[in-house]
């Protein structure tokens, strides 16, 4: 437990911990604000405003076309050909429609909280997990290279439950800056929907499935924060999580894409992180194979593949599960020196 | 007396693919008594580090037995690690802490009042500079970190490797005092350093170490009565009359070192003998004394290390024991 309370005071001590939180909650708040300037609430006046405006757009146009086509007559008249200036039947046809000025497209932007925030969760699930990323990476990474972590194993010599106990207590600062940071967050989005936004339809239902999601975040966040830490730890340098991270995403992003579409291998983009990552939030992603279809055989139904979320949980879970493993195996076989 | 350390044919091999197995530790015994400073001494790369870091259980021998406070390793080490402060071959610290935050770190794992972190600091002298980060510190000053460290459980056995490296020489003399006291009240100290004026000073015994083994060890008086080895300075009234002397002596069967103006002679019982070869031969001794020989020459001899003029020494170039472990 001593260890326990040590370790969280060290994480809350170090630098980058402090910095990259200051960096992380100025970003959130930064997006929040941005997003609560260019959003605007559809008052009754806004909606008449509009409707005003799709009106006399209406009618600007119906004088533009009666002029063209006046135009065209005289035109004719003095015997000049119109036919590809004004179009046939000098544009009589054309005439405009009341349907085509819909009164919507005069309307600013509306924040729909009920639609909309399900994808400012996986926004701040991303910014979080790369926060997790670096501050788990560079918890260990920098105590195996600089030393301390040797002259930690000189007090408890206890490499298991010292590696576990720090992992432990970097995945419980990662908890607690996401819970309280998402508690804001969904409060700013919350606010903003109802302020300058709408926040209709937002049933017990909704707010039930905005859990969901948020539980989601926090998975996909603790377990990259727990595979940065290992990475770092297996190659006991900081750098080396970063490395293996950037690594990873070449090759899966831009390797595996490129191959899949060289071999026109059918549903490449299961073999792609980031289609899991997508599913993961979405709770499901559609994949086809145009390549399957005949479009000489007149409209094709493309072979579909669903990715769910479950998969997503298995491929997330099985690469933190290996890592894992390999980092406190190699804690427990290697020297340390 | 009571083992507070102890290690029997040690091995510990290094394995790589391009450059093979190399035999670190060979079978290598070692024994600390209770209450005694005991220093720990071998050329560079000869297996003392590689010793103490398995003792503290970072590394993994690959054979042979050691037990700490009676305790049998590696299996007791956390019954023990309590009880132990050590530092080895000069500790790196995270360079953004300050002393005081690394100590109290510290101190908060090994459940140690918070008071304690200030009397080590007062201890090795980093009152004033305590607050600063690691990383402004210098080499002497990450030192003393360092024996803070160690000297913070307030150990029984004390285990520190190379603790004078880049230490003033006042520093070196505080820390001679400080083992001294440490000694008196009770603890046990293990240094290993190459400083052998040092050793010899503060010691009360040494394990000599070279490549992976024992090769000399007991009270540092005893291994140096071993190997003193009947060394005697003879002076003569004339210099000139030095090679006749010599080759008088040499014949009588005494090993003799011809110098500008003396002779040195080695594996003399009675001095005694030596005037009286000379007197029959008319030649008159003017001095003849005895030579009391240091740690540093003793060590240089077990380990053959003495520089040889026109040959550079490449390490791993020390006495080798043959024969079977623990030889
Ligand atoms: N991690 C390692 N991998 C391979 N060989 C090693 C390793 N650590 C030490 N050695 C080798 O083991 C031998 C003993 O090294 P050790 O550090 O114990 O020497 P030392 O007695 O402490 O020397 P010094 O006086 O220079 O500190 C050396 O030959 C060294 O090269
Ligand atoms: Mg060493």
């Amino acid at each position: 437990m001593s260890l326990f309370v040590t370790e969280l005071r060290r994480l809350a001590k170090r630098r980058v911990t402090r910095l990259l939180l200051v960096l992380l909650v100025l970003g959130l708040a930064g997006v929040a604000t941005a997003f609560s300037f260019s959003s605007h609430k559809l008052s009754k006046e806004v909606v008449a405003a509009a409707q005003v405006e799709a009106d006399h757009q209406y009618r600007q146009a119906v004088k533009d076309w009666e002029r063209t086509v006046a135009d065209c007559d005289a035109a004719k008249a003095r015997g000049e050909a119109t036919e590809e200036r004004f179009g046939p039947n000098c544009g009589r046809d054309w005439q405009p429609q009341p349907e085509m000025f819909d009164p919507k497209w005069n309307l600013p932007y509306q924040f729909d909280f009920r639609a909309e925030f399900p994808t400012f969760i996986a926004v701040f699930a991303g910014a979080v997990a790369l926060f997790a990323f670096i501050v788990g990476a560079s918890f260990v990474g920098a105590e195996w290279s600089t030393g301390g972590m040797m002259n930690l194993l000189l007090w408890r010599p206890k490499r298991l439950a010292v590696l576990g106990t720090k992992m432990a207590a970097l995945l419980t600062t990662v908890l607690g800056v996401t819970v309280v940071l998402g508690a804001f967050w969904t409060l700013a989005f919350w606010l903003i929907g109802r302020y300058r936004g709408t926040t209709v339809k937002v049933t017990a239902g909704v707010w039930r499935s905005i859990g969901l999601d948020g539980l989601r975040a926090v998975g996909i966040v603790l377990a990259i924060g727990a595979i940065a830490f290992a990475l770092a730890s297996l190659g006991r340098h900081t750098a080396m999580a970063l490395g293996a991270a950037v690594a990873v995403f070449a090759i899966s992003e831009i390797g595996i894409r490129i191959a899949v579409g060289v071999l026109s291998i059918p549903f490449g983009d299961r073999y792609v992180l980031s289609t899991y990552a997508q599913a993961w939030f979405m709770k499901q992603v559609k994949l086809f194979d145009y390549d399957a279809c005949q479009f000489a055989k007149g409209q094709c139904e493309p072979a579909e593949l669903l990715v769910t979320w479950q998969d997503s949980a298995l491929v997330f879970g099985l690469g933190a599960a290996v890592v894992l493993v390999a980092a406190f195996w190699a804690m427990r076989k290697r020297d340390i020196a | 007396m009571t083992a507070v350390l102890e290690i029997e044919g040690l091995r510990k091999t290094y394995r790589s693919r391009k450059r093979g197995v190399r035999h670190a530790l060979d079978g290598f015994d070692m024994r600390v008594e209770a209450g005694q400073v005991h220093g720990f001494l071998g050329p560079n790369g000869s297996g003392k580090t590689t010793t103490l870091r398995t003792l503290l259980g970072l590394i993994r021998p690959n054979g042979g037995r050691m037990a700490l406070l009676g305790q049998e390793l590696p299996r007791a080490l956390p019954a023990v690690a309590g009880q132990v402060g050590a530092i080895v071959e000069s500790p790196q610290f995270f360079p953004h802490f300050s002393a005081r935050d690394t100590l109290g770190l510290l101190a908060q794992a090994g459940e140690l009042p918070r008071q304690r972190v200030d009397e080590v600091l007062e201890l090795v002298g980093l009152r004033d500079r305590a607050g600063e980060r690691v990383k402004t510190y210098s080499l002497g000053m990450k030192q003393r970190l360092a024996v803070a460290s160690a000297l913070l459980k307030n150990p029984k056995l004390l285990i520190l490797d190379e603790p004078a490296n880049g230490l003033d020489p006042g520093g070196i003399r505080e820390m001679r005092s400080l083992m001294r006291d440490l000694a008196a009240a009770g603890m046990t100290v293990v240094l290993s350093s190459h400083i052998l004026g040092e050793i010899q000073l503060i010691c009360d015994s040494v394990t000599i170490i070279s490549l992976g083994r024992r090769v000399a060890y007991g009270p540092v008086d005893e291994v140096l009565a071993a190997h003193s080895q009947g060394a005697v300075r003879v002076r003569l009234e004339a210099v000139t009359d030095l090679p006749q002397a010599a080759d008088t002596l040499s014949r009588a069967g005494v090993r003799v070192t011809t110098e500008a103006d003396h002779l040195m002679l080695a594996g003399v019982d009675k001095p005694a003998t030596v005037s009286r070869l000379l007197a029959e031969r008319g030649l008159y001794v003017s001095e003849l004394t005895p030579v009391a020989v240091d740690l540093e020459s003793v060590f240089l001899e077990l380990t053959a290390t003495a520089p040889v003029p026109g040959q550079h020494r490449q390490v791993d170039q020390s006495t080798k024991v043959e024969g079977g472990w623990g030889a």
